[in-house]
């Protein structure tokens, strides 16, 4: 409608070819999801944030009684120190892994970079149960806790610890997918100037990698601000936001104060839109149409010491699903070691999680097909078409939101907003659709933004030049940048199925018998103290993703064999 | 790992995809519970086969999330029926009007402390679970805390950074402990004797957990030495070999009735009221007696190893309406005092 209107208005205007009005309603179709499933849950949330009891409006009485509280600031500070320390270690840790991986030379590549996505298979709460086992009160190496000067790991120091771990893969996604694409051509300038490594590295590798830098602080971050797994298994009475919000809704009933501070907990959604929306405006194309790409040189002791850390990290996400493993068979830890599969069958038979199981598997393979198609496909439509404005920047917005918006609030949200009963979309409630698409918003940014990475790396010239020759914008699509991005996008379906086998905080309020999915069983477990059967059945969700992953591994590879082949480098 | 297990495994998987074909043509009630998992089992069974055509779908959470859930979703109710959960917590569905009362056929045979003296009840109970302390006796020994008797023990220094309890907010058990130190030492909006009790016990206290059930699994797994808790999980704790001993404080026992009500607006009332004349039977209480040394049609339960044969003797007398009306004021101030156990370092 609007395009035809400016159409008439300014007719010197290029012609609008009706292929990108389909363009169009596709974007307007994903602004409308998101808009159902994102925007209108939310603006639940500040509706219910300013009623009283009744539905009489109170304006900020809930806000003004919740700053009164003197956990308050407690919490707020300890969210933000915690989410600040993890991003510190994580990030770099992280940076040098993706560096190995594709500045170095070193062997087992694909092997260590596997291993590091063990804490991605499983609720982000297994590496805390582990951590549990390994330095609880009756941990294994307790003793070394308390030499390095921490009285026990309930508290800031597990939550730390075991978020290092849950955050881990996912800044290396990000991390990995900016390191990829680099321009040998500018290493080849560099070193036909002589210039030295150390000066290689900050003038030319890091500003190429500085979009992903700072995406993947953000993302980790508000991943470790807005997880709560983790600081209500191993957090003992360390209360950070997320949690709070958790005791607020589920043990106090106080749905109002609940929104109140879901509201605070959005405050970085802010941040994190105006820094990405400065960022991006910043970053222009890596990988031009004309770009070689990077091919690390041999370098023994450059690649040794790369080997080294790698392994080294690799070893302590193996410790850490190695000790779930070993204890979900331990008969009655710490007391009676001798292995059964006690925990198994309770967990499978006792605690129905088998058919858990059935139902995740189902959300799992909704959410990687229907979620990729989504996330690409509107990634895709922001960076490369043209018009439309008045839709682009609210998916802009809309996409960029999930990343700082905790599961819990946005299950919240989804109850406000999808049981009231005078909603058209009432019907939806509590079915395995609505969780799926659910987990499909929950973790809509760090697949949008892998996608955006990928795409932002690719010329424009591609689109100019496709539509130069007069092909619509969705056969250059189907033919170029889809095979280009083809890598990019099994990553997001792994993504994408991984993480919906394993959430836990969007899902927690709007399962029903029928709908419960297999992390929630153990969430349960954990929460009435059945450690051992909750580490069982995390183990056997780490299987299943691990099955999944290989199958999406196997994809990945045949699609890089038959749509990678111009890139030349051993990729 | 043994063979037997894997075949036992098999065949359990293999009877649970048979049944599960059976599904379909039966009415379905959707029954919201705060019951343990290892108890939900025995009931449903006891159910199907006198009312075989009705099939219950269940939906389990601790007693906080379950009353959180049915307030949430007051305005498009999903629960039918409402089975094991907090007489406290039904009291205060009862006074939001969310309801629906009902005599169940062996309402007579309930004693009167254990339902709603209105009449016909909106609620009644089927059980009682009251305090326990689990005391991990290999801990205790290597640690030099010795063994509680009384509420007051509690208090003494050896007992620092050792004891777990259940977060009133979450926890029915840890609300009726909570209740229960306020009727027996005082409340007065925040002044009483009771709150002062538990300011000095929040020095002792480790951590504050989610469940009723995960105190007692923490000391028996040798984590805390004392675990704050409820008998039922005390008793099968010690009955798979958890070192423990169970401890039931000398002062008076909270307690809380696992009860029965309809809710308001089911569109399947009569299935709903054939579940509550079953679950008043006498035939359920036998299987609730499995596992509650008291049940609410008195002389049903069988006698529990590892509990005292006057442990119905010890509880205190619980003031429900109190405990519904003012959970909100006594969660608040709770919270307003020890919710915050962090940086005193």
């Amino acid at each position: 409608m609007e395009a035809s209107l400016s159409l008439a208005a300014a007719p010197v205007r290029q012609k609008t070819h009706w292929t990108e009005r389909i363009a169009h309603v596709v974007l307007a179709g994903i602004a409308l999801v998101l808009l159902c499933f994102l925007a209108m849950p939310l603006a639940a949330i500040l509706v219910k944030s300013v009623q009283g009891k009744d539905g009489e409006l109170v304006w900020f009485a809930h806000f003004i009684d919740y700053a009164r509280t003197p956990s308050l600031f407690s919490s707020l500070w300890n969210s933000i120190w915690v989410s600040g320390l993890v991003t510190l270690i994580t990030v770099p840790l992280a940076f040098i892994f993706a560096y190995a991986l594709h500045r170095s030379c070193m062997p087992f590549k694909k092997l260590l970079r596997g291993i590091t996505l063990i804490p991605l298979l499983a609720p982000s709460l297994l590496s805390a149960i582990s951590l549990i086992y390994w330095f609880g009160n009756q941990g294994v190496l307790k003793s070394l806790l308390q030499a390095l000067g921490f009285d026990q790991i309930y508290g800031a120091v597990g939550i730390v610890f075991a978020e290092c771990f849950a955050t881990f893969p996912h800044a290396l996604m990000i991390l990995v997918t900016a390191l990829t694409l680099a321009d040998a051509r500018l290493y080849e300038a560099a070193d036909a100037l002589g210039t030295s490594k150390l000066r290689k590295f900050f003038t030319v590798t890091l500003p190429g990698a500085k979009y992903g830098i700072i995406s993947a602080a953000l993302v980790t971050f508000t991943l470790v601000i807005t997880d709560f797994g983790i600081p209500k298994v191993i957090g003992g009475s360390f209360n950070v936001l997320a949690t709070d919000v958790f005791k607020l809704v589920i043990g106090q009933q106080d749905f109002a104060k609940g929104a109140v501070v879901a509201i605070l907990l959005l405050c970085p959604a802010v941040l994190t839109f105006a820094v990405d929306h400065f960022v991006s405006r910043k970053q222009t194309a890596m990988l031009t149409a004309r770009a070689v790409p990077f091919r690390p040189r041999p370098s023994r002791g450059f690649d040794a010491l790369m080997t080294g850390y790698c392994v080294f990290i690799a070893i302590m996400m193996l410790a850490m699903l190695g000790m779930a493993i070993f204890a979900s068979f331990a008969t009655f830890w710490p007391y009676n070691l001798t292995p059964s599969l006690k925990h198994y069958i309770y967990g499978l038979i006792d605690n129905e999680v088998a058919e858990g199981f059935v139902n995740s598997l189902k959300m799992a393979f909704g959410t990687a097909t229907f979620g990729t198609a989504m996330v690409f496909l509107g990634a895709y439509l922001l960076a490369k078409t043209k018009g439309a404005s008045w839709v682009r920047t609210p998916v802009r917005l809309l996409a960029m939101l999930p990343m700082a918006v905790p599961g819990l609030v946005l299950g919240l949200g989804y109850i406000f907003f999808f049981n009231a009963p005078e909603n058209p979309l009432n019907g939806l409630y509590h079915t395995i659709t609505l969780l799926t698409l659910c987990t499909i918003v929950h973790f809509y940014t760090t697949g949008h933004l892998t996608a955006s990475t990928a795409l932002k790396s690719l010329d424009d010239e591609f689109e100019a030049v496709g539509a130069s020759l007069k092909v619509p914008w969705y056969k250059t699509f189907f033919r170029v940048t889809l095979p280009i991005c083809s890598p990019a996008l099994v990553d997001i379906a792994r993504y994408f199925f991984v993480n919906a086998m394993t959430t836990i905080s969007a899902v927690v309020f709007l399962y029903s018998p029928e709908t419960k999915v297999a992390s929630i069983a153990i969430l349960n477990m954990d929460e009435a103290g059945e450690i051992s059967p909750a580490a069982a059945m995390a183990v056997l969700i780490a299987a299943t993703c691990a099955v999944g992953t290989l199958l999406f591994s196997a994809l990945g590879w045949w699609v890089d064999r038959r749509a990678q082949a111009w890139r030349t480098s051993s990729r | 790992m043994r063979l037997p297990d894997l075949f036992r495994l098999g065949a359990i998987a293999s009877a649970v995809a048979f049944a599960s074909l059976g599904y379909a043509q039966k009415t379905q009630l959707t029954v919201y519970t705060a019951l343990e998992t290892d108890q939900i089992k025995a009931y449903e069974q006891g159910f199907y086969k006198a009312v075989p055509d009705i099939e219950i779908k269940w939906v389990r959470d601790s007693t906080g999330v379950v009353t959180a859930k049915l307030l949430a979703e007051k305005a498009n109710p999903q629960a039918d029926v409402i089975w094991g959960v907090a007489a406290s917590s039904l009291a205060l569905l009862d006074q939001q009007g969310m309801l629906d009362p009902y005599a169940p056929a062996n309402l007579a045979a309930i004693a009167p402390q254990y339902r709603d003296p209105k009449n016909p009840p909106a609620w009644w109970g089927m059980d009682v679970y009251g305090a326990t302390i689990c005391y991990n006796t290999v801990e205790g020994k290597k640690k030099n805390v010795p063994k509680p008797e009384s509420w007051a023990d509690l208090l003494k220094p050896a007992y620092k950074g050792q004891i777990v309890m259940p977060n009133p907010a979450s926890s029915g058990t840890g609300y009726f402990d909570v209740v229960a130190w306020l009727q027996m030492m005082g409340d007065d909006n925040g002044k009483g004797g009771g709150w002062k009790y538990m300011d000095s016990l929040h020095d002792n206290i480790a951590q504050y957990t989610h469940s009723g059930s995960k105190p007692c699994n923490m000391a028996a797994a040798g984590e805390y030495v004392v675990g704050i808790t409820f008998e039922y999980r005390g008793h099968k704790n010690k009955a798979q070999g958890a070192p423990i001993d169970l401890v039931f404080p000398k002062e008076g026992l909270g307690w809380d009735l696992e009860s029965f009500a309809i809710h308001k607006g089911t569109k399947k009332l009569a299935a709903a009221k054939k579940l509550a004349d079953w679950a008043s039977s006498k035939d359920a209480m036998a299987l609730y007696g499995k596992n509650f040394a008291v049940t609410a049609q008195p002389g049903v339960a069988e006698k529990l190893a590892n509990i005292p044969a006057d442990y119905e003797s010890r509880l205190i007398k619980m003031n429900f309406n109190y405990a519904a009306a003012n959970r909100e004021r006594i969660l608040a101030e709770w919270n307003k005092r020890y919710d915050v156990k962090s940086e005193k370092k």
